[in-house]
Parts: C-alpha cells; structure tokens; sequence
C-alpha cells in the first residue's frame, strides 16, 4: 500500500491540528489562491518586520506572522501548517530558500533526496511528489505566501 | 427481482472488447473503472476501424481525386451518415467538430459573427436587449460560451436555479424564458448530478416566445436513446469520446434551416464557396462548418461506436445503467457519512452518482480510491457554480457505463470504507 508513504503522520497531524491557523493582525499583505483544478483555496497573510538596523522591508526582513485560512485537502491545508512552522521568525531571504527547496522536492517524482536540515517536517511532502495531480495541492499555500511577500515588499518599494 | 441483477446484456462478453479493461493499476490492483462520464473506455472494434483507415484508405478527405481521396472521403461521408441516424437526424444536419465544446462555440460564435455577416446569415443576430437563458447545473463548456456571447454582443445571460434535491428549478420558466429570450442552453443530462432535465416544457416555452434551443447531450447520446426528431430542439451537442469512439471528434446537429442561416465559425480550406483575393463566398453545411482537412479517421472510428452501441442495444445499455446506478444508490447510501449530491431516487435519473464523504475531502478520498484501483472523477467536474450553489467545494464521482459490473460497485463502496479507516473518521 503506498498510501502511507503519502499520507505520512506529520501530514494527517498538520491536517487534524493545524498550526497557526486563522487570519490575524497586523498583516503587510494577503494573498488569495485558488486551485482550478479542484476549487481548493487558502487566503494567506504575511506581516513581516524591518531587519534590525534597517528602517524598511528587505529581504532581511523578518517574517513575523504568517496566518491563513482556507478548505481543501489534506495536503494542502497540512502543507500550509507545515509552511507557517518553518517560515515564521525566519528572514525573507531564508524563506525563500526553504521555498525553492520546498518546490524542487515537489516536482522531484518520488526521487527527490531533501534536506532536512531546511526542510524539516516538510520532508514528509516528497510521498506526494509521485503523485502529479497533488503537486498543485502541496504548493497552494507556499505559491500564496510568495505572492503576499512580494507584494509587502513591493509596497515597500513603491 | 434481486438488487444486484442486471439486465439482459452480456457484460462479461461487453468487457472482452475493451482491452484496457483487463489491466491492473497501482500495485497490481484490478482496474475498476467508473470515469466514463469523463471519458469512456474504446472498444477494439472502435480502434480496428480507426487502423484500418489509417493503413487502407488513408488521404485528405474532400480534396483530390485519387482513388485514396475517393475512399477516404466515401468513408467520412458514411461515418457521417452512421453517426446522423444513430441520434435520428439527417446527415446533412450533421457537423464535425474537435469535440462538444467546439459544438457549442460554432453556434456562438455564429450567432455573434451574424450581425457582421452579409444578407441571408443575420437571422441568429443577437444584441442589447436581448436574453440568452442557461441553467445553474450547466458545464463549464455550455456556460462560459455563452457568458463570452453575451459579452461581445451586448445580450444579456440568466438562469434556471436548481433545487436542494438537484433538479431544475422551472417554477418561473414563463419569466425567465421570455420574448427576449433568443437562446435556451441546457443539459440533457447533468454530468455532476446525474438529473436528467425535462426537455418537453422547455421546448415548448421557447417555441411560444421564438427562441432556440440548444440541448448539451454530452451525457445522453451515449447513455440513452437519443432521438432528435422527438426531442424537438434546434441543436444538440455531444462528444465522440465519451460514447467509446475517439478522442478528436465531436458533433453538432442543427436544423437544415438553421444551419443555412448562419455564417461560419471557423474559416480556411474547404468551408468556401468561391474565393478572391479580398472576399470569400461560403460552401452549403456541413462543409461550411468543417474549415481544414477533417478528422476522418476519428468520424470512422466514431461510427464504430455507433455501430457497436446499437448492435448492443441502447435500451439494454439504458438498462443495465440504470441498475448500476440504483444500485449505487443504495450502496453509497447506506455507508454512514456518506450522501449523495444529487437525486436520491432513479427517475429521471442517469448513471452519474456524485457523492460527499464527512470529513474527508475528495481529493484524500478519491487518493485511497485509486491506491485500491478505483478510478472516479473528483473536484467540481467543470461545474464550478453547481458546486457554489450547492455549498459545496468538491464532489467524488462515479460514473458508469455499458462495461461496468456490480462488483464494481462493490469495490467503489468497499474502497469509500476503507478511505474512512484511513482517515480515522469512521470505525
């Protein structure tokens, strides 16, 4: 049975109790995707706070909230939890990181050999990577959460 | 007569034709099958046909005139006559298209092309002021063709609701099919709900206000009996691979009359009357409608099916689908957390069973499915506003066809429990 390569116990645990879930405040922008394939959607919402020294928002910046809400699948919604663990209190610049990493995993096929060391419980995803109509489902909430930051730092630099 | 009887076809004979059938997914699990209502399975005799074009009679069709070009075009033009009397029409109302949803666009688009086209081609003109009518349970493919139409010529688009219970809401059909109204598009049968809409009071309320008709039989051609001539509509639209013929061919039917008195959709080689270098005259429908070299090999292979449906019997298929399907039903129904998300009750109802499971969304559903070789359709299905107003974000679907068993239905319900061990959500 590959199911339970795919649906590891991180996964269903992120899926039955996510972690930082709920739209909250101060947020710097928000982003809302939707799947086409499926209708599965998540409203994710970025605060990020000045690097110290610096008076606006960089790359250094800090991700100080991430917070969401949204319906779908296991994998997108324990996908997003993972995400908001990783990603806050961490900078802009190593978010993105962990985001390409995120991503090359996901379209690895089965094959991919993360790091967990920047990964962490989102190794648990590269299952899913066999599977390429769940691809779409793993990334929703980090694709919403690229989109949100690059739109705070754009603000920014407007 | 016992729940799990068939009709008199002979499915395990049915199954011999269909090789993909005997195959295994995932892990060497059987395959089940119940994805017809995307797309249906091909029998040999559908692929032989397509092969023996291919390796006999091959040459552009309507162009030439070797002896190749002269079969070839004698064997689209039989397939052409096959595929009109199977629905009970004329084959000179029928034309070939990519597949249902180019069907539907050619009469949109020609009905927006009318009211730049020259005398004679303006009688399908639309514009402000005017009503195209639609239904809530439309696909994707019978709906934003008509949004577009409606954007480019100023008309204006409604709807019939639907009812909790999934049928058509008609309670204000005399409203809402008015003296505006220039096109009513609807479902024969819905490919989410498996209702099957009433096509009579529809009809007969366009005909009292003038307006056409347009019927989407995507999912009724290749499940039930289909006869234009009694339906009584204007057009009527289905796809070729969902009725075991191949990918690359669909059809459009419209009156003679009407067909005549529309201007083309898609222009180029073979749709002309006479060409110059600043105008173009256009040929007589079909051919008016089928601009490039057309796709013969699939309308011969389309005529297979054809051919192989009504040597089965659509009454029998009509049957056997509808045993499948109550069956279904009653399978589905009687696993707890499970509801089906359309007519609970088999009249007037098709083989499309669509069903939510709690707590498991369909996406994890339709994933433990598969790993047990049950293969459905999950998501909105192209009906993103059924599922709106329905409340909610995705279905599972089973849909099913001539070659499915009982015993595939067993698997289906078999797998739905294994899905709520999985997910701890039912003991």
């Amino acid at each position: 049975m590959q199911l339970d390569a795919m649906y590891q116990e991180i996964i269903l645990d992120h899926y039955r109790n996510p972690h930082h879930k709920g739209l909250r405040d101060p947020h710097d922008a928000e982003a809302h995707h939707i799947n086409p394939t499926c209708g599965d959607e998540v409203t994710l919402r970025v605060a990020l706070t000045p690097a110290s020294g610096a008076t606006g928002l960089d790359e250094k910046a800090i991700v100080s909230d991430v917070s969401y809400e949204g319906m779908g699948c296991s994998i997108s919604q324990a996908s997003t939890s993972v995400l908001t663990d990783l990603l806050i209190g961490r900078s802009v610049a190593e978010g993105m990181e962990t985001l390409n990493a995120f991503t090359e995993m996901m379209q690895s096929k089965g094959k991919g050999e993360p790091d967990e060391d920047v990964l962490e419980d989102a190794v648990a995803f590269v299952g899913v990577s066999k599977y390429p109509a769940r691809i779409k489902c793993a990334l929703l909430g980090w694709m919403a959460w690229k989109d949100a930051v690059s739109q705070s730092l754009e603000k920014e630099g407007a | 007569m016992s729940d799990r009887e068939l009709g008199r076809l002979d499915v395990a004979a049915i199954r011999e034709d269909f090789p993909i059938l005997s195959r295994t997914v995932r892990d060497g699990r059987p395959l089940v099958y119940l994805d017809s209502g995307a797309t249906s399975q091909k029998p040999r005799q559908v692929l032989d046909a397509e092969r023996e074009f291919y390796e006999r009679h091959n040459a552009a069709v309507h162009r030439g005139a070797h002896q190749l070009a002269e079969e070839a075009t004698d064997a689209y033009e039989s397939a052409r006559e096959t595929i009109a009397s199977f629905i009970g029409a004329d084959s000179g109302e029928v034309v070939f298209t990519k597949n249902a949803t180019e069907a539907i666009n050619l009469v949109a688009y020609a009905m927006s092309n009318a009211a730049t086209a020259e005398d004679g081609l303006r009688r399908l003109k639309v514009g402000p002021g005017d009503e195209i009518v639609v239904t809530e349970m439309e696909h994707h493919a019978n709906l934003v063709p008509w949004q577009q139409l409606c954007q480019r010529t100023g008309a204006t688009l409604r709807w019939f609701p639907v009812t909790d219970e999934g049928r058509l809401d008609l309670s204000d059909l005399n409203e809402i099919v008015n003296e505006r109204t220039r096109m009513v598009a609807f479902a024969h049968q819905s490919n989410v709900l498996g209702t099957v809409n009433p096509v009579a009071p529809i009809t007969a309320r366009a005909r009292e206000v003038g307006a056409l008709v347009l019927l989407d039989a995507c999912q009724s051609v290749p499940h039930m009996p289909v006869d234009v001539a009694a339906l009584d509509v204007d057009f009527l639209a289905f796809s070729g691979h969902k009725m075991l013929g191949p990918n690359g061919i669909g059809v459009l039917w419209g009156r003679r009359e009407l067909l005549e008195a529309m201007p083309p959709f898609i222009s180029g080689g073979s749709m002309i009357g006479v060409v110059h270098m600043d105008h173009s005259t256009w040929a007589e429908p079909p051919q008016r409608f089928e601009a490039g070299v057309p796709m013969a090999p699939q309308a011969v292979g389309l005529a297979a099916a054809c051919d192989y449906l009504s040597k089965v019997g659509m009454d029998l298929v009509a049957d056997h689908e509808r045993a499948l399907t109550e069956y279904a039903l009653k399978q589905i129904g009687a696993i707890e957390g499970a509801s089906i998300v359309g007519p609970n009750e088999i009249a007037d109802r098709g083989g499309a069973v669509s069903f939510a499971v709690e707590d498991i969304h369909p996406h994890d559903l339709g994933q433990v499915l598969d790993d047990r070789g049950v293969e459905v359709r999950v998501g909105h299905h192209c009906a993103w506003p059924l599922h709106r107003k329905l409340g909610i974000v995705a279905t599972t679907r089973a849909s099913f066809y001539l070659y499915n068993t009982m015993e595939d239905v067993d698997a289906l319900a078999e797998a739905i429990r294994a899905a709520q061990r999985f997910f701890g959500t039912r003991a």
